[in-house]
């Protein structure tokens, strides 16, 4: 007993002050892809996940990725398309819709920017009021795997560890559906899955959230729709929000988290913090 | 073709031969292949499986290693098949599948069951049943396994002709059969599929009396995503990039060993830097798995201390294969020839300390496990596997060697830098007691072993290529299979291409899959309360298991 309370006191605190600070991932990290506007960029078929996409517009051709999609294998960011695609280090891209995961890009014309998603801030923003005024600053969530490989469950243990500690954010892991305020989904719901899915939420008192961790979940990733699996948490249930992600890291699922509740913009404010403004 | 007429046969393998030919009333044909250390036995009479799979088990000492359903119906010989792949499991057997191959009638597809004979073929011929409608004739369960509530009768997923881009939808149906026992004073408990924790999903049905657990019916492939159809019809590196996320927890293991299965079809060898790379991410999934799982041992032992310094020291490890990988689970690593990322003297001085740490964390952390009663005597005699049921589960990993089976994929089928010449010599770790602390204490010395071994690649890191292309497009009808050895135990992978070179059949036989049905054994020997811990010490994916 000796022992262990001296290596606890050892051992110190291993806490990160994430979102109070902000986090920056490892150089080798995979975050959302830096498209560049020009003729270097890739053809869509090369994706695994077919994240990628693209459209003619009055002649000139526009690359679109699907960030919810995408599984930042990090292929696209290979050569020969090295230079006009790279791997970013972003990795707080949570959304309230699938419309704001889309980066479009013209690839013939090299003066022309990234287009950014195109937001509805009103609604997300009335959204968030509305949650925050409900659930006030705590958050009791469920998690729910719909078909999962596991490693988007791992990262939500994870956020149990002593590293992320979520508790102390005033949101917490509860066993039963019926003690919670939303669910975190995980997996594409697969064809055995869907019946418990569907009757999880019901038991889940309204109003409820529903946030859909990692790409298998916001849009069906590399598993996609088939015979066995439904193509993302969206065919089945109401999303609210999307965590991008293959797997997304427990600080991108903390952010998708906060999202939900509408406690970024305050920490914004308050950090004079630099980055994708979201609602 | 004459046995003995085949290049690289010796005097057992015709001994072997001549015992099968003998058990067999249909004629057998013999080739060499997948690979030129394996033998392939055609079988013309499906009626003779039986007899010769027990001259194989029995008298040969060999186990299961996966059973692989194939739909031909667009080749010449227009029927299914069925490969039963064996494998040696004596102490210095050498590094080979040997394989019965019987083809089906597809319109009156059926086999005999070799379940009676061979335990471990249970779910194989029920997965067969359900997605290739290959009748299993006189299997003692035919439940379906991989597809539940109201499937359409007569549709099977993996047939050529069934479209698998098409979303079923969910019918109504019946509850499932589960098994249960019966009497007075026996409870049902149905505990999921959706769980209280955040684990994957499962049924258990528990029959028991007040706490003593009379038998666990376990239903899976929940999670099963049709993953095996997905990849078919794509290119060898497009499916990659399933195969690397079939399972998170296995990520690196079922990179490579799809990769090894592909640079076999493809006829090149990943270069001498690029298999000691792979070596050393495979331990380092090894590592964090295991170090994870002792701390969920002690959460299943309300020991919250010994939870939160196994959570606390895996993730250290899983913060590390970000840093090397970009990747948590070690993804984006891994690609068909080679690795895609190097190991600078950077990267690997990060990788040094945070090895050293976490020895000093790990062994600090079994010292207190082992001098804490409440908690010993949770582990002791709990969830006991016997040596006999590993044997007869074709069981794989930890628990297998927890129960005295000395089986290790990295020694008996040589992978990644095992592979090399001057491989470093492997400690296999085994123990008798087959009971949840003897699963423990092998995860403990395996992790032990995993720091060394990474060492010693480190060691034996050369400059060199990192990867080799693969030639565009590959052979067709070919053939790879690779044993891995995942944190898990030995996965099989099977991987056929077609005429134009693209992905034609993959089958992934998970360690979890074999090891399964041994959770309910084990678990029949223990309070229900304890069910929790006897599950975490086998610690099996389901992901994996349903693909």
């Amino acid at each position: 007993m000796l022992r262990m309370l001296l290596n606890a006191l050892r051992t110190g605190v291993v806490t990160t002050r994430y979102p109070a600070e902000t986090s920056i991932p490892p150089e080798r990290f995979r975050g959302a892809p830096v498209l560049r506007a020009g003729s270097g960029l890739p053809p869509p078929d090369i994706c695994p996940t077919g994240a990628l996409s693209e459209r003619i517009e009055s002649g000139s051709r526009h690359l679109a990725l699907d960030l919810a999609r995408c599984a930042f294998c990090g292929r696209c960011a290979e050569d020969p398309w090295a230079g006009a695609v790279t791997m970013g280090r972003e990795f707080e891209l949570a959304a309230r819709a699938r419309s704001d995961l889309r980066i479009e890009v013209a690839a013939d014309a090299a003066d022309v920017a990234a287009i950014g998603p195109a937001r509805a801030r009103e609604a997300a923003a009335h959204a968030s009021s509305e949650i925050r005024r409900v659930l006030g600053r705590s958050l009791h969530l469920r998690h729910l795997d719909a078909g999962s490989c596991n490693a988007c469950d791992w990262e939500l243990t994870a956020l149990l560890n002593p590293v992320y500690d979520v508790r102390r954010l005033g949101i917490d892991f509860v066993a039963s559906p019926r003690h919670a305020d939303g669910v975190m989904v995980t997996g594409p719901v697969t064809r055995n899955l869907e019946t418990a899915v569907r009757r999880t939420l019901e038991a889940v008192p309204e109003p409820r959230i529903v946030i859909a961790v990692g790409a298998c979940a916001a849009s069906g990733g590399i598993v996609g729709e088939g015979y066995a699996s439904a193509g993302g948490v969206d065919k089945v249930l109401p999303v609210d929000v999307y965590i991008p992600g293959c797997p997304p890291r427990p600080e991108a699922i903390i952010f998708g988290i906060l999202l939900a509740l509408g406690r970024l913009d305050a920490r914004r404010v308050s950090q004079g913090v630099m980055g994708r403004h979201r609602d | 073709m004459s046995f003995g007429a085949l290049w690289g046969l010796s005097l057992a393998d015709s001994a072997l031969i001549d015992a099968l030919r003998s058990a067999a009333a249909g004629c057998v044909d013999t080739e060499v292949g997948p690979r030129p250390s394996d033998l392939t036995l055609r079988l013309e009479r499906a009626s003779d499986l039986p007899a010769m799979a027990a001259v194989l088990v029995a008298e040969h000492s060999m186990a299961l290693a996966t059973v692989v359903a194939t739909d031909e119906t667009a080749t010449r010989e227009g029927d299914l098949a069925v490969r039963y792949v064996f494998e040696p499991t004596a102490a210095g057997a050498s590094d080979r599948f040997l394989t019965f191959l019987v083809c089906v009638d597809a319109a009156r597809a059926e086999v005999p069951s070799l379940t009676t004979v061979i335990p471990a073929v249970n779910w194989h011929e029920r997965e067969m049943h359900d997605l290739f409608g290959i009748v299993p004739a006189g299997h003692p369960d035919p439940r379906a396994l991989v597809v539940h509530d109201g499937w359409p009768q007569g549709s099977f997923p993996l047939r050529k002709a069934f479209d698998g881009s098409r979303r079923l939808a969910v019918e109504s149906a019946e509850e499932f059969p589960h098994l249960v026992a019966e009497g007075e004073g026996v409870f049902e408990i149905p505990v999921g599929p959706i769980h209280a924790g955040i684990i994957e999903p499962g049924h258990f049905r528990f029959s028991s009396v007040g706490e003593t657990v009379l038998h666990l019916d376990a239903r899976l492939f929940y999670t099963h995503r049709g993953l095996e159809k997905r990849m078919e019809g794509r290119s060898p590196l497009e499916a990659f990039y399933i195969a690397e996320r079939i399972c998170g927890a296995c990520s690196i293991a079922h990179g490579l060993g799809y990769c090894e299965a592909l640079e076999q079809i493809a006829g090149v060898d990943a270069p001498p830097r690029g298999r000691l790379i792979r070596s050393i991410a495979l331990e380092l999934e090894r590592l964090y798995n295991h170090v994870g799982d002792i701390g969920n041992v002690c959460a299943g032992a309300a020991f919250h201390y010994g939870t939160a310094t196994g959570a606390r020291l895996k993730e250290r490890l899983q913060q590390m294969n970000e840093q090397l990988t970009g990747n948590r689970f070690l993804r984006g690593l891994m690609i068909p020839g080679g690795v895609r990322l190097d190991l600078p003297d950077g990267l690997l001085r990060i990788l040094a300390s945070t090895l050293e740490d976490t020895l000093a964390g790990l062994d600090s952390l079994m010292g207190r496990i082992e001098s804490n009663p409440s908690v010993v005597d949770r582990l002791d005699a709990t969830g006991i596997l016997t040596h006999k049921a590993a044997l007869d589960l074709a069981l794989a990993g930890v628990a297998a060697r927890a129960s005295g089976v000395n089986r290790d994929a990295r020694r008996d089928h040589p992978h990644g830098a095992f592979a090399s010449p001057d491989a470093p010599a492997l400690h296999v770790v085994t123990l008798q007691d087959g009971d949840t602390m003897a699963r423990v204490r092998v995860r403990h010395l395996e992790a032990q072993e995993s720091i060394r071994l990474i060492g010693e690649f480190i060691r034996r890191l050369e400059p060199g290529l990192l990867r080799v292309a693969l030639p565009e497009p590959l052979r067709g009808g070919r053939i790879g299979i690779s044993a891995i050895e995942s944190a898990r135990g030995e996965a099989v992978h099977w991987l056929r291409t077609d005429a134009l070179g693209r992905v034609d059949r993959y089958h992934l036989r998970s360690p979890s899959y074999h090891n399964w049905p041994a959770v309910a054994l084990a678990a029949e020997t223990a309070i229900v309360p304890d069910f929790p811990l006897v599950n975490k010490s086998f610690e099996l994916c389901y992901s994996c298991t349903d693909r």
